[in-house]
């Protein structure tokens, strides 16, 4: 971890800690993306949406005409309400897209428009 | 487009189409599995419950130690897996379009099995496009697979089976559950999956709706109203609870893209979700190379949809040589009899009904074009 824990956006933290079933022991590697610009901690691997919900973040895009925001609605890669621009490329399905170390995730507007990365 | 081919192609790697695959193998046919997703498994690895029925059906098991071992099998016969690959399209009699990294790829296979599965439906109200409005499944893939919290308080929608127990899964998770609201004036799932979430406190609204979910950048609260018997809402029962995730369990419906565009007949079953390929008894479609099996063809559990894989694997082996024809009708009856005891008692009686009568549509349209 470089970035300094000001910055960072994980102050709220969802990741489920205790579970009767599952295993939460977490063998995978921590690594950061940006949100907006704003650090954000997440597993290697893991799709973007699960590091940004696990830090409260919720709202994924804005719609081109009223400007309404989206978020995660099937998780599945099938709705398409959770698109944002990674590394530059706008509608990225977030929930089927794995994470990766220093990735840019930003809020898309409407129908977004290439960046340079 | 490079050109790939094989005897048999399956679209999914959920519960039917790793079946199918494993019976496909077995016989010596070059099998060749597609999934979009980068893991396997469809949905089976977020069913951290144990199934229910009969031993057989690998009741008392839970859904993702079923994953794990037909995981294990398709890869000891060496199906050839493509990962992270979507089926974009029918083209010609028997060929897929692929896409993967980028790179498109036309697959040719002289038999075709769609298990591609559903997707949940969706519910209008105002404000249900709010961020923490979701397909309860949605929920069940966020807790379970990547072990995050999608909101800290819940409610959920439709007490069917999959509402009781992600409801349930929910709590395990440690978000708290504020209520479940039902439409219908009785719970729609087993009695002791409600049992388990009444136990814990929930309580189960029956006879109510959502009206709205309410918030600005994300959900903060939903307003539930009582309905009548025709499902109008009843002025002055209105009422707010306070909650950042609304989860909808109110169905799925068969994604049936593939088949549309391959031509198959279809014929619509609301009891199955929707518009659904018509098949034979050996699970093959009204389009010669094409066989469905799973949620694609109704949607059902995933115990039944791993029988109809088994039956489609078979059958599209039998067809090409791979089985000689007494070993595959033997092994199909035994598919065939498993799926008729799971498709019994209330819920299943009315499903083996449904199956029934589709196989009876699909002999008459099969007629209608011999005339």
């Amino acid at each position: 971890m470089t970035h300094e824990r000001d910055e960072c956006m994980n102050m709220t933290d969802m990741r489920i800690k205790k579970h009767p079933i599952l295993s939460t022991q977490q063998t995978r590697k921590l690594i950061t993306i940006y949100f907006d610009g704003k650090a954000v901690e997440a597993y290697e691997g893991e799709p973007i949406s699960a590091a940004l919900m696990s830090a409260g973040i919720r709202s994924f895009r804005k719609t081109r005409k009223r400007g309404e925001p989206r978020g995660v609605f099937c998780a599945i890669g099938r709705c398409t309400d959770c698109m944002m621009i990674v590394d530059g490329r706008p509608n990225v399905r977030t929930c089927i897209t794995e994470a990766r170390d220093g990735m840019k995730v930003e809020t898309q507007i409407g129908r977004g428009e290439f960046k340079s990365p | 487009m490079k050109k790939l081919e094989t005897d048999i192609a399956i679209v999914g790697a959920g519960p039917a189409g790793l079946s199918a695959a494993i019976h496909a193998a077995k016989s010596g046919a070059r099998v060749t599995l597609i999934d979009e997703n980068r893991l396997p498994g469809g949905q089976l690895f977020k069913q951290i419950h144990k199934f229910f029925g009969s031993k057989e059906h690998l009741a008392g098991i839970r859904g993702f130690d079923i994953g794990t071992q037909l995981l294990k099998e398709v890869e000891a016969l060496g199906v050839d897996v493509m990962l992270g690959t979507l089926a974009f399209g029918v083209f010609g009699a028997n060929s897929l379009g692929l896409v993967t990294d980028q790179r498109s790829y036309e697959l040719t296979a002289k038999r075709i099995i769609l298990a591609a599965g559903g997707q949940e439906n969706y519910l209008a109200f105002a404000g249900s496009t709010l961020p923490g409005v979701m397909g309860a499944g949605a929920a069940q893939t966020i807790i379970n697979i990547s072990r995050v919290r999608p909101g800290k308080k819940a409610v959920m929608v439709g007490s069917g089976n999959v509402g009781l127990i992600v409801a349930y899964q929910l709590m395990q998770a440690g978000v708290e559950v504020a209520a479940l609201i039902e439409a219908a004036p009785h719970i729609g799932g087993y009695g002791v999956h409600a049992a388990k979430i009444s136990r814990a406190g929930v309580p189960i609204i029956t006879s109510h709706t959502i009206l709205s979910a309410n918030g600005k950048d994300s959900l903060e609260s939903v307003t539930i109203t009582g309905v009548d018997c025709a499902f109008q809402p009843i002025a002055g029962t209105e009422r707010q609870i306070e909650c950042d995730t609304l989860c909808l369990a109110v169905g799925l419906n068969p994604m049936t893209e593939l088949a549309w565009m391959a031509g198959c007949k279809f014929e619509y079953v609301a009891l199955f979700g929707g518009h659904v390929p018509l098949h034979d008894e050996n699970m093959k479609t009204s389009v010669d190379a094409f066989y469905v099996a799973g949620d694609i063809c109704g949607v059902e559990e995933a115990s039944t949809a791993m029988e109809e894989g088994h039956l489609a694997g078979i059958a599209a082996a039998e067809s090409l040589g791979f089985i000689e024809k007494e070993k595959a009708s033997r092994m199909k009856a035994e598919a065939r009899e498993k799926l008729n005891m799971l498709r019994t008692g209330y819920f299943g009686q009315k499903r083996a009904d449904f199956k029934k009568h589709m196989l009876e549509s699909f002999a008459c349209v099969c007629k209608e074009n011999r005339t």
